[in-house]
């Protein structure tokens, strides 16, 4: 990525969004709850290649990280997430309308 | 003129238009961000108020952190001395605690001009300025800054001397870099309120100039 070629640097900016904020904090709790670290997360994006750099979000790469370090750390399993996943899913089909009422 | 459509109400209240992920379907990582944090949750890891006072704590950060250090550096000469010394502990002893990482504060001079950037994602000294903006986080960003500083640079409107050496840090998980720009002209006798107001976001991350005093 660094040192590759690109187009110029583009100046538009958003607000995060809400979901974005909580997994950016997600990210400091989990790490101040000890279940790792700031290079544990890099671990993770890292390891994700190329491609998801291309076509990911930022927030979006991080969630998948933070969720492959609270796996690794036992803190959740994987049976247990998509559980709990197909659960938010059967809520709604809004980011609103998933949260737990 | 509620069926007028010009871009302002496409805007938030800050100005920014809102991201389409607001308003679309429901994503995977979306899902995913929920099943987490319930799960967090259920288990006594964290609670939502946590999670909530943790949002505010972010949002509250904002490059005034970093421009009351560069005024306090300008005006003090044993505080520059200290800040360029260890980042971290002189940063902390002001109350923005950049936790376990490292924090080096290189400064700009008449030969030297600083960058910073974090080409593989976006590392950057939030206790001191906030969330990173877009544009860093961006794949040009990244990419570019390393390869043609200069050229990047001027997009942003800082045209460097031939003689002014660029210097590009490239930021780690554990090491955080900020500028130290070089005070104006002009400002001798300010207060530091004063001088802070004249430091910018942009020119803290080196892809700016402080305000001239004017």
């Amino acid at each position: 990525m660094g040192g590759d070629a690109a187009g110029p640097v583009p100046n538009d900016q958003h607000d995060f969004a809400l979901w974005e904020k909580r997994v950016d904090a997600l990210m400091i709790l989990g790490s101040a709850r000890g279940h790792f670290t700031v290079d544990g997360l890099r671990r993770c994006l890292e390891d994700m290649g190329e491609q998801a750099f291309e076509e990911m979000t930022y927030y979006e790469r991080w969630v998948a990280s933070v969720n492959q370090n609270l796996i690794e750390a036992g803190v959740y399993s994987l049976e247990e997430l998509g559980a709990k996943m197909e659960e938010v899913k059967a809520r709604g089909d809004t980011y609103g309308s998933a949260q737990d009422a | 003129m509620p069926h007028d459509h010009h871009d302002h109400d496409h805007l938030s209240p800050s100005g920014h238009p809102y991201r389409q992920d607001n308003d679309e379907a429901l994503t995977y990582w979306q899902t995913m961000e929920i099943a987490i944090r319930e799960l967090l949750i259920e288990k006594g890891e964290v609670t939502s108020t946590e999670i909530n006072a943790q949002i505010d704590a972010m949002d509250a950060r904002t490059p005034t952190n970093g421009a009351k250090v560069v005024a306090r550096a300008w005006d003090e000469p044993d505080f520059k001395a200290a800040l360029l010394e260890d980042g971290a502990k002189a940063t902390k002893e002001m109350g923005f605690d950049i936790g376990p990482m490292n924090l080096v504060a290189v400064e700009n001079t008449d030969d030297v001009h600083n960058v910073i950037v974090c080409t593989l994602c976006s590392c950057y000294p939030r206790n001191l300025l906030g969330l990173p903006p877009d544009w860093y986080k961006t794949r040009e960003y990244r990419s570019r800054t390393v390869k043609e500083p200069r050229k990047v640079l001027a997009e942003f409107g800082v045209n460097l001397p031939e003689n002014v050496a660029c210097r590009v840090h490239d930021s780690t998980a554990d090491m955080r870099y900020i500028v130290l720009p070089a005070r104006p002209a002009g400002t001798d006798g300010w207060s530091q309120e004063q001088l802070a107001e004249l430091v910018t976001r942009d020119a803290m991350i080196g892809t700016g100039l402080p305000l001239p005093a004017s």
